[in-house]
């Protein structure tokens, strides 16, 4: 069954509570220190002169490598400025490492590169080292990415799961889902039609944007990948050793996403985001960090879906339609395979 | 007050008219009104809209066998996962069979180890998969009630028109009201009222629930999956037992005919035919099943491939039997969330996505 | 798995409808319902058209949906002010 054996399941790569366990385990062997900080997105890491460096790094095997409104390319360099944006810095330079499969097309590469370019250019930051590998056919399945980014702290900024606190709102930057239906519908695995597109950007400008209007207040800030709202909520809560009470119905869903969910099965909270946040912000703050996230492109559609209460559960509840609460669990394994 | 606050406000309002009916009715009775669902989306629904809380302790709500995957039987999931292991053939499955196991695997680990599963939203889908595979017999694992069934039977008709010699079905099918009156007939649950299937009840209409009525007594009433259908389904319902009276409604009229819809258990009947069948974790129910008539029998795997379905066990700590009965709610079972649990299930409730257990963990309340 | 969606019929090619089932469209077999127009409400399940929908009872269920949709809405911003 899920779960049990001597062999990595699919479900392991799934950002629920397998992948959870997994790393744990790795962790364990690595000798790493502080297990919670490794929630984080991206480690800081002291520099002399009392500086801050965030440090982040991704790999990229979504599949297919292209799915309407991105690539594989744009994948990477937003979602490697975007967990250096979660600790509040801005990128100060990426790495790009390829693992190339023998017999992959000289245009997609091309396509991927141009997408590469394009995204950096958007966030504001560039390549500035990497690494090409080509392997035989069958070794990697057409092409692999992987990018690590640095970037600075700025002083006085210390975001981190663990800082939620009781009374803290919880915002997000608008409708879940969209990544995750973008590449079932590459994939041609849905059996509707829709207006599905990646919501794939980088979020540092808005990042920005929210820091200035709340500074101290703005307490957590985690981007949704994969495992969705549902598994952020979770590792915050966890690491906070809060109880995070949302309201479902609050939750922007795009219509096509709605159709899409409603008709699959799937849920929203637990789908995969690519151009997505949840922040959590003390209550005198964020009502101006609302407004200035609905002042920026990338935040036109936020809305306050939750609040942070002191329970030493580290849980997520939802609110139903009826009154009583329900428990929101990490989700568990795999929901969809080489999502990023 | 603008109309969007009318409808907050009517939920509400309706579970209150609900919890005050089943005061009474509980007080008519002497003890808690039982109320069955017999689907596995109204299973879905009702947990996720926190209605159990909601109603409070005079009533138990409980599922029956309503999610057509849980009550397929573990030796007829065995056979799917021997078909999908083999090298001719490619079997074409609806998503929630994927992950439910039989004896010792599902299909989705079938899957893992290189069987061929395709993962279908249409049962259309296999006429293409049986053109672009003509080398494999392409087997639609055919699981559900009598609101897919008329599918299939269209997918065999239109299989039957285009000549294609390697679509074949395993037809798992079984009928909702045949279930209901056996589990009244063996009474092991004492039953107040059925919450009866909104999109099953579509087919076959909610006449079909007359002799429930006639013979046992007990009210039904047809409804939707919005929580305020689910919600007027079950205030007629509390209402009936209130007054004591016993008589099929259909609070799903949007959809719901009396007579169902003729076309669809015309098309039914053409291609299948009614015959016994074993319910998992109930055992067998006369009359309850479909197979493949004989002038399409060249359709069906069991025949053309002269397969017999395995003997199966249950796993011993797994009481999915009780739950698909009604005998237990899934928080009743000493298993549940302890050694039961979605990522280490011990049985079908706990894995399939319409499953009471999964349903009643996923969505538990605080 | 006995979902079900109501949608309104877009377009009719032969024994298939393009179906709206509000932000997305689905391709649905007739074969189980009588003729339908481009306009009409059906009710769709596992790729087939499994009824027709009274168009003042479906359009009633949607705005009950829109509704909670706006409830929605206007919660979230009292909540905020």
């Amino acid at each position: 069954m899920e779960g049990s054996g001597s062999r990595v399941l699919l479900a392991h790569g799934g950002g629920g509570r397998l992948m959870q366990d997994l790393i744990g385990e790795c962790l364990g062997l690595l000798g790493s220190a502080n297990g919670v900080a490794q929630l984080n997105d991206a480690a800081a890491l002291a520099l002399p002169g009392g500086a801050r460096l965030a440090f982040t790094t991704d790999s990229f095997v979504v599949s297919p490598l292209v799915f309407p409104g991105g690539d594989v390319g744009r994948l990477a360099v937003c979602g490697t400025v975007n967990d250096l944006a979660m600790m509040g810095a801005q990128p100060l330079g990426l790495s790009l490492g390829l693992v190339i499969e023998e017999g992959l097309e000289r245009q997609t590469l091309a396509q991927v590169a141009a997408s590469i370019r394009e995204a950096c250019e958007e966030a504001g930051t560039q390549v500035v080292t990497g690494d090409t590998k080509v392997v035989e056919r069958g070794a990697a399945d057409r092409l692999f990415v992987n990018t690590s980014g640095v970037g600075l702290i700025p002083p006085g900024v210390a975001l981190g799961g663990e800082k939620a606190c009781e009374g803290d709102l919880v915002l997000v930057n608008g409708p879940l889902g969209d990544h995750a239906l973008a590449v079932l519908a590459a994939r041609q695995e849905l059996p509707l039609e829709g207006d599905f597109r990646t919501d794939c950007a980088s979020l540092n400008g808005l990042v920005t944007a929210m820091l200035e209007a709340g500074g101290e207040s703005v307490h957590v800030m985690r981007d949704l990948t994969r495992g969705g709202l549902a598994a952020a909520l979770n590792e915050i809560a966890v690491q906070s050793q809060k109880l995070i009470e949302i309201v479902e119905d609050d939750i922007p869903v795009r219509a096509a996403v709605r159709a899409a969910a409603d008709l699959l099965g799937y849920d929203p909270l637990v789908m995969a985001n690519e151009g997505k946040l949840v922040a959590i912000v003390a209550a005198d703050r964020a009502g101006a960090v609302l407004q200035a996230m609905r002042g920026h492109p990338l935040g036109r559609e936020s809305v306050l879906i939750g609040e942070v209460r002191s329970h030493a559960e580290g849980r997520v509840i939802a609110r139903t339609p009826l009154g009583p609460a329900r428990i929101v669990d990490l989700p568990s394994g795999e929901l969809l395979p080489r999502i990023c | 007050m603008n109309g969007a606050a009318v409808t907050a406000g009517a939920l509400d309002q309706l579970a209150s008219e609900c919890v005050a009916l089943a005061a009474r009715a509980a007080e008519r009775g002497g003890g808690q009104v039982h109320l069955m669902e017999v689907c596995g989306t109204h299973t879905h629904a009702i947990a996720r809209c926190g209605l159990r809380e909601r109603l409070g302790d005079d009533v138990r709500l409980v599922s029956g066998p309503g999610c057509p995957v849980c009550v397929t039987t573990a030796g007829q999931i065995d056979l799917c996962l021997q078909l999908a292991e083999r090298e001719d053939v490619v079997l074409a499955t609806f998503g929630d069979m994927v992950r439910v196991p039989g004896t010792r695997s599902s299909l989705a680990e079938a899957r893992a180890r290189g069987g061929r599963v395709k993962v279908v939203y249409s049962p259309m889908e296999c006429l293409d998969l049986a053109r672009d595979n003509p080398e494999a017999y392409v087997v639609m694992a055919a699981v559900g009630f009598e609101t897919t069934a008329p599918t299939i039977a269209c997918l065999v008709l239109e299989a039957g028109r285009l000549g294609l010699d390697n679509l074949l079905v395993f037809c798992a099918h079984k009928l909702v009201p045949p279930a209901m009156r056996a589990l009244l007939a063996a009474g092991d649950v004492r039953l107040h009222g059925f919450i009866c299937p909104g999109h099953v009840s579509v087919v076959i209409g909610s006449d079909a629930y007359r002799d429930v009525v006639d013979e046992y007594g007990v009210p039904c009433v047809v409804s939707g999956f919005q929580p305020a259908d689910i919600l007027l389904g079950v205030r007629a319902l509390l209402r009936q037992a209130a007054d004591g009276v016993a008589r099929v409604e259909n609070e799903y009229r949007r959809a719901v005919r009396p007579e169902g819809n003729r076309q669809a258990v015309a098309a039914i009947y053409s291609v299948f035919e009614v015959c016994d069948a074993s319910w998992r974790g109930i055992g067998a129910i006369p009359e309850s099943g479909l197979r493949l008539r004989d002038e399409w029998s060249r359709f069906d795997v069991m025949r053309r491939l002269s397969l017999l379905e395995p003997e199966a066990k249950e796993h011993p700590a797994c009481h999915c039997g009780e739950v698909l009965q009604g005998k237990l709610l899934p928080a009743e079972c000493p298993a549940f969330a302890r050694a039961c649990t979605p990522t280490r299930p011990l049985g079908p409730c706990m894995v399939s996505s319409e499953g009471a257990c999964a349903a009643q963990y996923r969505y538990r309340t605080a | 798995m006995c979902v079900a969606v109501p949608g309104r019929v877009e377009s009719v090619e032969g024994q298939t409808a393009v179906v709206d089932v509000g932000g997305a469209t689905v391709k649905a077999r007739l074969d189980l319902v009588p003729e339908v127009s481009v306009g009409e409400y059906v009710l769709v399940h596992a790729g087939f058209a499994i009824e027709t929908v009274d168009e003042a009872s479906a359009l009633e269920i949607r705005a009950l949906l829109d509704e909670a949709d706006r409830l929605c809405q206007v919660e979230a911003e009292e909540r905020e002010t």
